[in-house]
């Protein structure tokens, strides 16, 4: 039985590691200075396009995509974490784990006709409202998540010394769950930053630096699919490269959190850890 | 006075503490809003062409946008979808299992590390997927697997008899099942670790190997946990739109109806991505496309309501026999 058991996780290995390895064989080649500072400029010059408006984009839009989703994931969370236990907040929680696993080109098309057509252009707005709805179930779950890591007896504690509930909320039990709420907010970004399909039909893509937010943009997936699309040589190249940058990123946060989330603990409680903060 | 300061302070706080409550409530509501918004807001828009096709619209072929010859039919890229995704799910169910199994067995030291890199799989996005197959995958793909298969079988097999091309919905299901594996094995681990130690111990007792221990005391156990996930996965192929979109090979109307393996195909989020950006806007072109996301949505729901029904009573069946 090992040796299939085996055989299938090598199996399920391979395509990542062939992945990578065409990444960075294909892609490093691309990588330069003006690759990621200029505009991908005219197709067929035999110059690698470049996708400095993409990286532009993508910081753009994830931001404030994070701004919209974070927020309302938070309090999310909380409601779920503190105020529930009701049938209401089973059905939440219930159709936010459902919410999170939607197609994400249907929120696309939802952000679409809801802002793209309201307005009548293709705007960063749409596509961060577009990601925000990518980016709030992950951080709803991840901050319920964490507050139910905070004992109770710290809840208790607060509310001995007088405290309201919201300020025992914000005050004490956030900060205490900060480090996995931030994890949560990490591993939505990461997910946001290699979404397409939604961005297709609301930011639409540019060849151009950030101009308003009222105007289209590009970002690195999107412009990976254009650069597929394409049948130049220096194209693929570029294709290559910035597929090798946006994996590199994703990658990198998926390590770090995981490096970040499984250090030891100093051996400390909870509240020796606040105080110490608090002192400091 | 300062009694009353304390007083006042305590009514504000009181007040503050309802906000918060109210507040935290409407971002919870927040999803269902959301959800109801996008069904009401799919159904409205694409009001057109239900009056232009009307039901039969699930079931039609045609595919024409033209002006003046509108006509518009789903059911090429349902038939495109279900099939990528039967596909996906008959290679990537027992393989997503095997590696569950692997983790669990194997020494802790080699099982985690393997058990994350198969996780990692997920993180990568479907755009780099798409990248890779269309340029790296199709190639080897076409002439080391389809090729030798169409020669083999390709007049005695209807399934092989397409003229292989590496665009078609065999290397569209492929990937696919590689996309999937890491959610289906990440829950199946899941649910597998929700059966009792003592059951397996029993079973080890026995006189099992580990593989009748699986057999005897892991899958009857875990079983809805484990047709769960497999629904999630299916969920995942059902919504992936750029991968497929990039390798699928694009057909549209009665062609997209694939005969063969090796024909090219179309599934709902792909058509959508391809066209849904050259479609004039307030056409029947478009409000077809949003018909099909409406589909899409409506399924994708469906099944991801029946797989977190699954998944989450079979880790509640755990909670119940750890506290017992």
């Amino acid at each position: 039985m090992m040796g299939i058991v085996i055989s299938c996780t090598v199996v399920a290995i391979v395509p990542l590691l062939w992945i990578l390895g065409t990444l960075v064989y294909g892609g490093a080649g691309a990588l330069s200075w003006e690759f990621f500072t200029q505009e991908p400029g005219a197709v067929g010059s035999g110059v690698p396009p470049a996708i400095g408006p993409a990286i532009q984009g993508t910081i753009i839009i994830i931001g404030l995509s994070s701004l919209i989703g974070v927020p309302i994931g938070v309090m999310s969370g909380i409601y779920l974490a503190e105020f529930g236990g009701n049938w209401f907040s089973k059905q939440i929680r219930f159709f936010t784990d459902v919410f999170m696993e939607f197609p994400s080109i249907v929120l696309g098309v939802f952000a679409f006709l809801a802002i793209v057509l309201i307005l009548g252009h293709f705007s960063i707005w749409a596509g961060a409202f577009a990601l925000s709805l990518i980016t709030f179930p992950i951080v709803a779950r991840a901050t319920e998540e964490a507050l139910k890591m905070v004992p109770y007896s710290v809840r208790e504690a607060g509310t001995a010394l007088g405290l309201r509930k919201w300020i025992v909320t914000l005050r004490i039990v956030i900060p205490a769950a900060k480090k996995a709420i931030l994890t949560g907010i990490l591993l939505s970004v990461s997910r946001v930053s290699g979404e397409t399909a939604p961005l297709i039909m609301t930011i639409l893509g540019s060849s151009q630096f950030f101009t308003g937010f009222d105007a289209p943009m590009d970002a690195l997936p999107l412009r990976i699919w254009r650069f597929s699309l394409q049948p130049y040589d220096e194209a693929r190249l570029s294709g290559w490269g910035a597929a090798l940058v946006l994996v590199l990123i994703i990658l990198a946060i998926h390590i770090a959190v995981r490096y970040w989330f499984s250090r030891k603990n100093t051996g400390k409680g909870l509240i020796s850890r606040i105080m110490e903060k608090r002192s400091r | 006075m300062l009694k009353k300061d304390l007083v006042k302070t305590s009514k504000r706080g009181i007040l503050v503490d309802k906000i918060f409550k109210i507040g935290a409530t409407v971002a919870g509501a927040y999803v269902l809003a959301i959800i109801l918004v996008i069904i009401l807001q799919l159904g409205w828009e694409s009001g057109p062409v239900w009056e232009l096709e009307g039901i039969e619209f699930i079931w039609g072929t045609d595919w024409n946008p033209v002006e003046g010859r509108e006509s518009y039919g789903a059911l090429p890229y349902i038939i495109g979808t279900l099939v990528t995704s039967a596909i996906a799910m008959v290679i990537a169910v027992p393989l997503s299992i095997g590696v569950a199994m692997f983790v669990l067995t194997a020494p802790k030291r080699i099982g985690e590390p393997l058990g994350y890199i198969v996780e990692l799989i997920a993180a990568v996005p479907s755009v780099v997927f798409g990248l890779w197959g269309l340029l790296v995958f199709r190639m080897y793909f076409k002439d080391l697997i389809e090729q030798p298969l169409h020669e083999a079988f390709g007049d005695s097999i209807f399934l092989f008899s397409g003229n292989p091309f590496g665009l078609d919905i065999l290397s569209a299901g492929i990937i696919l099942s590689v996309m999937i594996i890491p959610t289906i094995s990440a829950i199946s681990r899941e649910t597998m670790l929700a059966v009792p130690q003592q059951q397996k111990e029993a079973a080890y007792m026995l006189g099992s190997t580990t593989w009748e221990m699986f057999r005897l005391a892991v899958f009857p156990y875990s079983k809805a946990g484990l047709i769960g996930a497999s629904i999630m996965g299916l969920g995942r192929a059902v919504g992936e739109t750029m991968a497929v979109t990039m390798i699928i090979g694009n057909a549209t109307g009665l062609s997209a109806i694939p005969h063969s393996l090796f024909d090219a195909g179309q599934t709902m989020p792909s058509i959508i991505a391809n066209e849904f950006i050259e479609a004039s806007p307030a056409s029947v072109h478009v409000s077809a496309l949003v018909a099909i996301g409406l589909v899409l949505f409506l399924i994708a729901m469906a099944i991801n309501v029946v797989a977190h029904f699954l998944v989450t009573r079979m880790l509640k069946i755990r909670e119940g026999a750890v506290n017992n």
